[in-house]
């Protein structure tokens, strides 16, 4: 049942793969997320409460979720790389670090600048606040980590045994506002069936959360093709690959 | 269109200060995020070409120094049996 997935263990076929869905995907993130954007910050209708600072939500709560989003995927990655071995899921995870890095921190920006005029601060040490601070130096850790060695297979395991330990800040950043007094406010989208939010604020919503999922496809593809290039370099396709990529620059130059 | 004005847009409500500092941040580090990975993976490709005409240079000339010792000791042996 799941045989069709085998090719793609093939770094080449991965590569490959990659590059035929990226021009895809960028196409329908800038498209997403052009009417998500403008949706959300000329056509949505201001918060009844929070007036028009509402429209850094759009922003915020994707990028929030991302950012633990991506992290669960990467770890994903890690533990398939820990315990079957499987070279690609490194690459994987390291094309996810730094994007997920970015996101935790336009989530810590943008939330400061809505917390200063909502709150009256840019930020409080509590609950929610400090654990997102905390997601941001586990990704950089596991950056400086996944650089810190020449070895790539050596390089990879130890990024991932602490992205595994840092896994325990998911539930506790997601679940920070039930458990601890905070003053930020709790969940807004994910009460199914009892939707807090009316539609005209949902639709822009959503149109930029698929638009920010699909730009972190396109920049964890564009990644992901690097690292299986720098992984694989003495191979005779990646050579073959880049000498034919220089001939057709010569050409253009040309 | 929520807003009467161009003035109005940009003013927010008197938010404008936050909101476009929080979306002009976003859209900064997400095209730098984007440029550097594109411009990174250029590098490599270029890092691995410069690699491969490095090491194909090596055999050349790993090459031509076995054809000039095979010459010089046939002209050695020549030598000799004269």
């Amino acid at each position: 049942m799941w045989k069709w997935l085998h090719p793609y263990a093939n770094p080449e076929v991965s590569y490959h793969f990659a590059g035929k869905i990226l021009p895809w995907l960028s196409a329908l993130a800038a498209l997403l997320l052009s009417i998500g954007l403008i949706w959300a910050l000329a056509f949505a209708p201001a918060d009844y409460q929070q007036g028009d600072s509402f429209r850094i939500f759009y922003i915020h709560v994707p990028a929030a979720s991302l950012s633990m989003g991506i992290y669960f995927g990467m770890a994903i990655a890690a533990f398939t790389s820990l315990v079957w071995q499987f070279k690609l899921a490194d690459a994987s995870a390291a094309a996810m670090a730094p994007v997920g890095a970015t996101f935790t921190a336009i989530a810590l920006i943008t939330g400061a600048a809505w917390g200063k005029p909502m709150w009256g601060t840019w930020w409080i040490w509590d609950a929610r606040l400090t654990s997102e601070l905390i997601l941001l130096f586990l990704y950089l850790g596991v950056i400086a980590l996944q650089n810190a060695f020449e070895d790539k297979n050596l390089a990879g395991k130890a990024a991932g045994i602490l992205t595994l330990v840092g896994v325990i800040n998911l539930p506790i950043i997601k679940y920070s506002v039930e458990w601890w007094n905070t003053l930020h406010q709790g969940s807004t989208i994910s009460k199914l069936g009892r939707p807090s939010m009316s539609v005209d604020m949902l639709w822009p919503f959503v149109f930029c959360f698929l638009g920010f999922i699909l730009l972190v496809s396109v920049i964890i593809c564009i990644r992901f093709r690097s690292e299986i290039l720098t992984r694989n370099s003495i191979r005779p396709w990646v050579r073959t690959l880049v000498s034919q990529h220089l001939t057709q620059e010569k050409a253009n130059e040309v | 269109m929520r807003f009467d004005s161009f003035s109005a847009f940009i003013d927010m409500g008197g938010y404008g200060f936050y909101v476009w500092l929080s979306y002009g941040v976003a859209a900064a580090l997400l095209l730098i995020l984007l440029l550097t990975s594109i411009t990174g993976h250029k590098q490599v490709i270029k890092n691995i070409a410069q690699r491969k005409q490095r090491e194909d240079k090596l055999r050349q000339v790993r090459k031509q120094r076995q054809k000039q010792t095979k010459q010089l000791k046939t002209k050695l042996s020549e030598e000799v049996t004269e």
